[in-house]
């Protein structure tokens, strides 16, 4: 019997990072994602943008299975989410299945979502001990580095609710790395931020782009994904209106729904 | 002198404001207003031959009472101890998603909240008068093992059953709420980090619930110091049972309660500031200044000044920079 669910030609690796085939998304009888067809490349950074409600959060949750969807199928580096395939019968995976395919996919939240109750060090630890199993005098060597890559090495022993927003996301943005992922989703990751904290955590981002790392962004930051970003898909209503290269799109929309929303935020 | 000192302000930040506070007269006429009626009440206690205080006094010595509150003491120990555990298993089946945990916990919440805890102690102590006989073996076959009922349950163990069990449907009410109130996000967080259920709930998600946790849980513990004196329907020989022992033999009713009523009253008091501190502490890290101690607030009403305060008041790290 094979696993229908490994595309022979997308094995870990190869292929696209993310393929995306007829996927949709309801809440009771509301539709939230009619559709969505579009596939992300190895080390690219990949910007979803759109309206609120145009389900670009919902998309980006549901690779991660966050959010089960209910049609369509969703690969990530070749691996069928949320589910496995047999023959022509598609069977749920387990809890313990869907976690160990998380550890490979970083998220960050808008909200920042760190752990109140410990300390930066110890948001960037906490997985590597519990779920990798690493010791911890070995997963604090490692999270000291990744915080003094993101610029942080001297607010390790502090809590979240003593960092700044930009702080905060920068330690999360650790937190993620610590997992080693090969894709890293970013849900509107300077939206809860001051106008002058964004800089921050975008220049994080940007070196991390620099690094090779695939990246999916959902962003408002027009200047960061026509600067940094190797693709755009422009999002409204549940299905993507327009996609291609972000400079292209940005400067020459060719949609009327994608010219007026972007009128509007540039 | 002057001068300088003039100087000094010229060139650095204004002056610190020393003004006069504003006075409170009528908080000092309330004062005086509450200090008579209480003298009033007092005289009329001390006063009143009725209250027989010899007989208080000897009641506050007898080694019966002083046994009683042993066992008051115990008895609400375990039986919290009981509250918490069952209550804490409680509310994650409550919370599970698997329909038959959540069920059965809302079935067994149910029936233990909504059955008066009398009922519930007079039910584990006559346990023997429905099945006589409690055994281990197959269902519905052979047994393997058999013990009277009355042996297995001696009358301490129905108190602590009837009152145990009762508990942990409400602390699994106040587990469950403190669960709930944790932000979604940081479940999300975690399971997006590769997280199990159990480490999240465990590492998460519990530890943050604490704070709401606590508060209820020390106002349920007091509430149960007072609640085991209805064991006395069960003749288990605690504070209450003692004094009623005790006040049946010498129709001394009212100053015995009233001793038994002090020996209550000192414990809650007691319990009242274990539960203060427990709460202050877990409010570090999440309040940015401590609320006064209970001192530092009488001081703050009749002085009108705030106190200094405190070293170990600043939450650690939030003045200055972090750790190196």
């Amino acid at each position: 019997m094979t696993d229908l669910s490994k595309t022979p030609a997308d094995a870990p690796g190869s292929g696209p990072m993310v393929k995306s085939e007829g996927v949709r998304k309801s809440y009771g009888l509301v539709e939230v994602l009619k559709g969505i067809d579009l596939e992300v490349k190895q080390s690219e950074v990949f910007c979803l943008v759109g309206p609120s409600g145009s389900g670009k959060s919902t998309f980006l949750r549901c690779i991660n299975h966050l959010e089960k969807i209910n049609g369509g199928r969703l690969w990530v580096d070749g691996e069928m989410v949320g589910y496995r395939q047999r023959g022509d019968k598609l069977y749920e995976l387990k809890d313990r299945e869907v976690a160990l395919k998380r550890r490979d996919i970083g998220m960050v939240f808008q909200r920042f979502n760190l752990f109140p109750h410990m300390t930066a060090v110890e948001n960037v630890m906490e997985a590597p001990v519990q779920v990798k199993r690493e010791s911890r005098a070995e997963a604090r060597e490692r999270s000291m580095a990744l915080l003094e890559r993101v610029g942080l090495s001297d607010k390790s022993g502090n809590y979240p609710s003593q960092l700044s927003g930009g702080q905060q996301q920068r330690v999360a943005i650790a937190r993620a790395l610590a997992m080693k992922p090969k894709l890293m989703l970013f849900d509107e990751p300077t939206s809860a931020l001051d106008p002058e904290l964004v800089g921050e955590v975008l220049d994080v981002m940007r070196g991390l782009a620099e690094e090779g790392m695939t990246m999916i962004v959902v962003t408002h930051e027009m200047g960061f994904a026509r600067e940094v970003g190797d693709a755009l898909v422009f999002m409204d209503g549940g299905v993507v209106v327009e996609s291609g290269n972000p400079r292209e799109v940005l400067s020459n929309p060719q949609h009327e729904r994608t010219r007026a929303f972007l009128s509007k935020v540039l | 002198m002057k001068s300088s000192e003039q100087g000094a302000v010229k060139s650095g930040r204004p002056e610190t404001i020393k003004a006069v506070p504003v006075r409170h007269p009528g908080r000092w006429a309330g004062a005086v207003v509450i200090v008579v009626l209480a003298a009033m009440l007092l005289h009329a206690l001390i006063f009143n031959p009725a209250f027989q205080w010899d007989v208080v006094r000897d009641t506050l010595t007898n080694e019966q009472i002083i046994h009683g509150i042993w066992v008051t003491l115990e008895l609400t120990a375990l039986s919290m101890l009981m509250g918490v555990v069952g209550g804490v298993l409680l509310a994650i089946m409550r919370l599970s998603p698997n329909p038959l945990l959540s069920g059965t916990a809302w079935f067994y919440i149910w029936i233990f909240r909504g059955t008066p805890v009398l009922v519930q102690l007079v039910f584990w102590n006559f346990l023997g008068a429905l099945w006589p006989n409690l055994s281990i073996g197959i269902p519905f076959g052979p047994e393997f093992w058999s013990e009277s009922t009355n042996t297995l349950i001696p009358t301490f163990t129905a108190a602590l059953l009837g009152l145990g069990l009762n508990e942990a449907a409400y602390m699994a009410e106040i587990v469950r709420g403190g669960i709930q109130s944790v932000d979604e996000g940081q479940t999300e967080a975690a399971h997006a980090l590769g997280m199990s259920r159990a480490a999240t709930l465990r590492r998460i998600v519990l530890p943050q619930a604490m704070r709401v946790i606590i508060p209820p849980t020390g106002n349920e513990t007091i509430s149960m110091l007072k609640t085991t004196s209805l064991v006395q329907v069960i003749s288990l020989a605690e504070l209450f049972t003692a004094g009623h022992d005790i006040y049946s033999r010498t129709f001394q009713t009212i100053p015995v309660l009233v001793a038994v009523s002090i020996y209550y009253l000192l414990m809650t008091s007691i319990l009242t500031v274990g539960q203060y501190y427990i709460e202050r502490h877990y409010a570090r890290g999440a309040n940015r200044t401590l609320p006064p101690t209970p001192i530092q607030r009488v001081r703050l009403l009749f002085g009108g000044r705030p106190t200094p305060k405190a070293k170990n008041d600043v939450v650690p790290g939030l003045e200055g920079g972090g750790h190196a």
